[in-house]
């Protein structure tokens, strides 16, 4: 086993201690939103969305969304905590591991988080017979690529900030925004084309776009391919920063 | 003799401001060596340097025959490193802190496991070993954080202030067991400020004052090299001590006055005693003790505070 792989092990003993509430929390919270947004809104828009009933349509944008949001929960408390509050970080660091494995070790179980919470919301989507397409085995793979490309700039940035303060701002500014206007509840094109260019830059709406072909089995065309090497490329961005953060941080 | 770490020439600089200045170390296998000095002095600089943490800026630092700057990782296999400030793991277990740190060394779990049993007996929290670590003492924190840094059975230990704001029962149990690792052969390498500390566990210790070695030698050489054999305290019952110093002059070798009393260095601390009282002068009270590192610490480093 590699460096980082005991790193990974470390984050799994402790989520050891909340798996059963994060498990269920992993089911309820999806079985919510599908009869908030899905049924309850959903018996409003009549004709559904470009000729898919609301339901089907909603589900895969809850279900990005919700790899981003796990991904956010695990990359800015945690992270800042590890630095700031218990100091495990710099405990790892008197190890003989490198900056490099802390941090792997850690987006690797933040994206096993986004993982188990998109197979359970998968789950509760099959039940409502939202999954019209054996493509949807390709969103798992499709939501830890998304969770990534957020955990890790939002990593970076929680390495950066020194007080929580600023991780409320994240989330007011950054991430509710994002959440919004990414083509999860309503289509894009709704929006008036400066902020249809602003869901385009983010990760988010090309992880909706992706889910929503997947589950449909609709042909996402050439694009796709693009949508997947622009989401690696926040991959590899945020891990670029991260590591230039955590090395600021442990080795100074 | 190789020494387990050699120093020449460190220098560690943190954007102008330079903690450490330039300071030659060897501590040989099995000892006991000690950082002794001020907040500032640079001793918590030195010590993230040889727990390879933090690169120098300048020198030779070798550790177990091995260049920090290139070997890191596998140098840190041999360490263990108890922080000044603990950094366990809050929500796990006592247990856990140790297994989960252990493979990070690449340990097997069955071994962790045993090695943490056997570490938890020794440093007494076997009955606390399936607790969480968050409602602990202090002194029960400091215990598991030493028992984890003996995890990976290093070679060397580096010891943050081992003790400090632990209770005098928690810091004898500590001390105690510090000396059992010493008798087992393992070099200690601390930091501390109480200079009891420093009598009772180092062999060898430097007094670092501004990113400099002020002094180096055992406890017993620096008392004899920069103190005297004995200290007379007197107090007289006046608001300005230094009215007497006049007249105490000549009585010890040096006199130094403070605001509170007024003492006297001295080979012989019964006789400038004896000769005080003969002059006629009546200390409110007199106390004549040995003198101990405290005096040579603060002879060197001055009694001005440091913040």
């Amino acid at each position: 086993m590699t460096s980082s792989g005991y790193v990974l092990e470390y984050h799994l003993v402790n989520y050891r201690r909340t798996w059963r509430g994060s498990v269920l929390s992993s089911l309820v919270l999806p079985l919510l939103t599908v009869l908030g947004f899905g049924l309850g809104v959903g018996a409003y828009v009549n004709g559904g969305v470009d000729g898919v009933a609301y339901l089907d349509w909603i589900v895969p944008g809850l279900i990005a969304s919700t790899a981003v949001q796990t991904a956010l929960g695990e990359a800015t408390w945690p992270v800042l905590s590890y630095f700031e509050w218990n100091k495990m970080y710099f405990a790892q660091a008197s190890a003989p591991l490198r900056v490099t494995d802390i941090l792997g070790g850690h987006l690797a179980f933040m994206a096993f988080r986004v993982l188990t919470a998109v197979a359970a919301f998968l789950l509760i989507a099959a039940a409502f017979g939202t999954l019209h397409s054996p493509w949807a085995l390709a969103v798992p793979p499709l939501a830890v690529l998304a969770g990534l490309a957020v955990a890790a700039p939002v990593t970076a940035y929680s390495a950066f900030v020194t007080t929580d303060s600023y991780l409320a701002i994240l989330f007011r500014f950054a991430v509710l925004p994002m959440s919004l206007f990414s083509g999860v509840f309503f289509p894009v094109e709704s929006l008036p084309v400066a902020l249809q260019w602003v869901a385009y830059a983010l990760p988010l709406w090309h992880a909706v776009d992706l889910s929503r072909a997947a589950t449909l089995g609709l042909d996402p065309g050439s694009g796709a391919l693009f949508q997947v090497l622009y989401l690696l490329l926040w991959c590899v961005g945020g891990w670029l920063l991260a590591s230039w953060r955590f090395r600021a941080r442990l080795v100074v | 003799m190789t020494s387990l770490i050699h120093a020449r020439g460190l220098v560690k600089r943190f954007d102008g401001f330079t903690a450490v200045a330039g300071i030659d170390v060897d501590v040989q296998a099995g000892e006991a060596f000690g950082f002794l000095g001020p907040n500032g002095a640079g001793k918590s600089s030195t010590m993230r340097m040889i727990g390879c943490v933090s690169p120098p800026t300048e020198g030779t630092l070798e550790i177990l025959g091995l260049d920090p700057r290139r070997d890191g990782p596998a140098i840190r296999a041999r360490l263990g490193v108890c922080p000044q400030t603990d950094n366990l793991d809050p929500e796990l277990t006592v247990r856990e802190n140790l297994t989960t740190y252990a493979r990070f060394f690449g340990i097997p779990r069955r071994t962790a496991r045993a090695r943490a049993d056997e570490l938890l007996e020794f440093v007494q929290l076997t009955e606390r070993a399936d607790a969480r670590v968050e409602p602990l003492s202090g002194g029960m924190k400091r215990r598991v954080t030493i028992a984890r840094a003996l995890v990976n059975e290093p070679d060397i230990v580096l010891l943050d202030e081992p003790t400090t704001g632990l209770d005098p029962q928690a810091r004898h149990l500590v001390w105690e067991r510090l000396f059992r690792l010493k008798k087992q052969g393992v070099t200690l390498v601390l930091t501390t400020h109480y200079m009891d500390e420093a009598e009772q566990l180092c062999d060898r210790l430097v007094v670092m004052d501004g990113g400099r070695i002020a002094a180096e030698g055992s406890p017993r050489d620096l008392i004899e090299r920069y103190s005297t054999r004995e200290v007379v305290e007197l107090r007289f019952a006046t608001e300005d001590q230094s009215a007497y110093a006049d007249k105490l002059d000549g009585i010890a070798e040096r006199v130094e006055v403070l605001p509170d009393r007024v003492l006297l260095y001295t080979d012989d601390g019964d006789a400038a005693l004896a000769e005080a009282q003969g002059r006629a002068l009546a200390p409110a009270s007199a106390l004549v003790r040995r003198s101990s590192l405290e005096d040579v610490f603060l002879h060197l480093t001055g009694r001005t505070l440091v913040d």
